[in-house]
């Protein structure tokens, strides 16, 4: 009688003690492409585990990890090393993550901007950055003088496409004549190429300097040239104050900290996630005065819009630079076009390079 | 002389001990934070295989290397070498593509190893004939190839099916290196390695070639009196320092990587210096300084995800290890002699 009373409370000892431990032991890890300082891409996401460990979870981070074979072996030692839930935060790490995933079918990854599922334990997000595109596309379209918007962008890729054409779309709507005037520079992150663009754009006429990369060098020569710009991915004003209109930022911190208690309590289920202003995901910074009150007006009524889906980004009618119809009048565009765009809008200059 | 393979060694202590200090500096108990440095990353088997996947390409470079900074030739462009052989073979790789065939793999290694060399007789053919500087020609070099890179995965041979993301397709299995245990990424391309150490030591101790490699290294006069054809040997050197580059470049693309994109190397190619030299430029050597600079690799990883030590100290350690190297030659080589120098003895 005793001994199974001294048995059952040694197996009750040690279950309690794993369930508390499993808890307490419950760990995230996070795959980061660049430098936690680089004030853009992989700061946000660095704040966004700056939150769950505030939500009182252990993390974990490895930070400048290449795109190349490093990447697997540093998220299979992240699994593990009793890694619970896997965020890897760049598009490169997708076929790694999958490979890791399927080996350690009991630990959990999210992958940033990819599009692959391979296993079950894997899941998929992203931001709708071009619904902050449609806010930046309206801004620009009242600020310039010029008529000329220069977009510094990175790779032609679906995501840098659409957020080119929903400003552009956005910008002619309050200002038929303007013209969107594009450079690729082909790097998320280069601040001396990127620097360069911006100079050649306004070169060319343009007053208005959006970036679809990381570094902050094209609104310090924005501000250099006393030309207008926006900040891409955190909050840039302070490095340029008097030239940042506003900017776009990524805040992972909602979802991060969603999907790791989800982990955390079981209720962790494989899903493709696309959030936007509506979830938080997407955020505007703070306006310049500049703008004047009533624009300011104007482009919070129009992000409220957004968000709650009264206004979509993408509202036909919408040409492609030939003028054949992409969307009828009165339709908007379905997440499956979007996921797969890949052709300019009208009143966008140039081709994508091929 | 026996001092002279005896420094690295030193080398490696006082970077060790540099190490510590830096730990405990920023606050980490430095034993444990070594530990986790040069310890737990080889503590098991797939520790074991990663670390020698790491040290495989960096160990193939450090021996092409060797031939050219034993004969007083400054090679300076292997990553661009690297960069240029795995477009070669990865071009062949995915001409074959959905292929099979035991032939395949075999001709996309050739092709890297070509590939490599093309690209290194340049700054050669430039330096023989137009008594240009090779460090100059090569260094820029590495330029010219990721961006010729960047043009292809983002153009021409970029995935179709892949949403224009600056990549290629996945190669077919044919052209795949083949893994030598299940479970582990460390393939095939390890044999290459050694079979370059082998060769390298049989030419460079056993030959004729060798011979003249190292009289130019000693003395460039030595070897013109003697009636060395100096522009050959610079031509072979450089084809073996980019052929051995190429090898290391396809093995990445077809081993772990499996493709082609903007990121096939951490800069392999101007580590494999720090390696060369730590090695002292002899086969053997190489390969051991592979696996400590490997290692800092790897410890890097570990160092940061177990106590979130910040990875650049892996870049420290490299420095360190080249620094202390140097600084120990150099004490080597020459007497420290505190000199009582008068004024007037000055003005000479």
């Amino acid at each position: 009688m005793y001994k199974n009373f001294f048995k059952y409370l040694i197996s009750a000892i040690f279950l309690l003690g794993f369930s508390v431990n499993s808890n307490a032991d419950f760990k995230v890890g996070f795959v980061y492409v660049g430098p936690t300082g680089d004030h853009g891409w992989t700061f946000q996401h660095h704040e966004g585990r700056n939150a769950v460990e505030a939500a009182g979870i252990k993390t974990t981070f490895v930070e400048s990890v290449p795109e190349g074979a490093d990447a697997e072996r540093v998220i299979r030692q992240l699994a593990q090393s009793g890694h619970d839930l896997i965020f890897t935060t760049s598009f490169g790490y997708m076929d790694p993550t999958n490979k890791v995933a399927k080996d350690f079918p009991n630990v959990k990854f999210e992958h940033a901007t990819g599009y692959k599922r391979e296993h079950a334990n894997v899941s998929t997000y992203s931001a709708r950055f071009y619904e902050g595109r449609t806010l930046l596309g309206h801004i620009a379209g009242k600020m310039t003088k010029t008529n000329t918007i220069g977009y510094i962008a990175s790779f032609p890729i679906p995501e840098v496409i659409r957020g080119i054409n929903a400003m552009t779309l956005a910008a002619q709507k309050v200002n038929p004549n303007i013209k969107t005037k594009i450079v690729w520079v082909f790097t998320w992150y280069d601040p001396g190429k990127e620097a360069e663009a911006a100079q050649a754009l306004i070169d060319q006429g343009a007053d208005v300097i959006m970036q679809h990369t990381d570094s902050t060098a094209p609104v310090q020569t924005a501000e250099k040239a006393g030309v207008w710009s926006f900040g891409q991915a955190s909050d840039m004003q302070r490095f340029a104050p008097k030239s940042i209109l506003t900017s776009i930022i990524d805040d992972w911190a909602p979802y991060y900290v969603e999907r790791a208690v989800a982990a955390r309590d079981g209720t962790w289920k494989q899903q493709d996630t696309w959030h936007g202003l509506k979830e938080g995901m997407v955020a505007m910074g703070p306006y310049n005065s500049a703008m004047g009150a009533d624009l300011v007006k104007e482009v919070e009524q129009l992000q409220k819009d957004l968000a709650s889906g009264k206004v979509h980004s993408f509202t036909g009618p919408i040409y492609d630079q030939k003028g054949n119809i992409l969307v009828a009048e009165g339709k908007v565009a379905d997440d499956g076009m979007l996921a797969g765009m890949s052709v300019y809008v009208k009143g966008v200059e140039g081709d994508i390079p091929k | 002389m026996a001092l002279y393979f005896f420094t690295p060694f030193i080398a490696i202590i006082l970077t060790i001990l540099g190490g510590g200090i830096i730990f405990y500096i920023l606050g980490f108990n430095p034993i444990e934070a070594l530990k986790f440095y040069f310890i737990t990353p080889i503590s098991n088997l797939y520790g074991l295989s990663e670390l020698l996947l790491k040290a495989t390409p960096l160990c193939l470079i450090a021996i092409g290397l060797s031939f050219c900074f034993k004969s007083n030739n400054w090679n300076i462009g292997a990553e661009g070498q690297l960069t240029f052989g795995a477009i070669v073979g990865g071009g062949v790789a995915l001409l074959f593509y959905n292929q099979e065939g035991f032939y395949i793999l075999p001709l996309v290694i050739l092709a890297g190893a070509i590939g490599g060399m093309i690209f290194a007789l340049i700054p050669a053919v430039l330096k023989t004939y137009f008594n240009t500087n090779e460090i100059l020609v090569s260094l820029m070099l590495v330029y010219v190839s990721k961006l010729l890179l960047d043009y292809l995965v983002v153009g021409p041979w970029s995935n179709p099916e892949g949403f224009n993301f600056p990549e290629t397709r996945q190669f077919s299995d044919s052209s795949r290196m083949p893994l030598l245990f299940e479970g582990l990424r460390i393939h095939a391309g390890i044999f290459l390695a050694l079979a370059a150490v082998m060769l390298s030591w049989f030419i460079l101790y056993k030959t004729y070639l060798g011979f003249q490699i190292k009289v130019s290294g000693l003395s460039l006069k030595t070897a013109k009196y003697a009636g060395f054809k100096g522009k050959t040997m610079i031509l072979v050197v450089f084809m073996i320092s980019g052929a051995c580059a190429g090898l290391a470049g396809v093995g990445e693309i077809t081993g772990p990587i499996g493709q082609l994109h903007r990121m096939i190397s951490p800069d392999y190619g101007f580590t494999a210096i720090i390696v060369a030299f730590l090695g002292r430029l002899n086969p053997f050597g190489i390969i051991f300084a592979s696996l400590v600079v490997a290692l800092t690799y790897l410890g890097a990883e570990t160092a940061q995800i177990f106590l979130q030590i910040p990875k650049y100290t892996g870049q420290v350690f490299q420095g360190m290890i080249l620094f202390f190297l140097l600084a120990s030659d150099y004490l080597l080589f020459f007497k420290v002699k505190i000199l009582n120098l008068k004024k007037n003895e000055l003005r000479h």
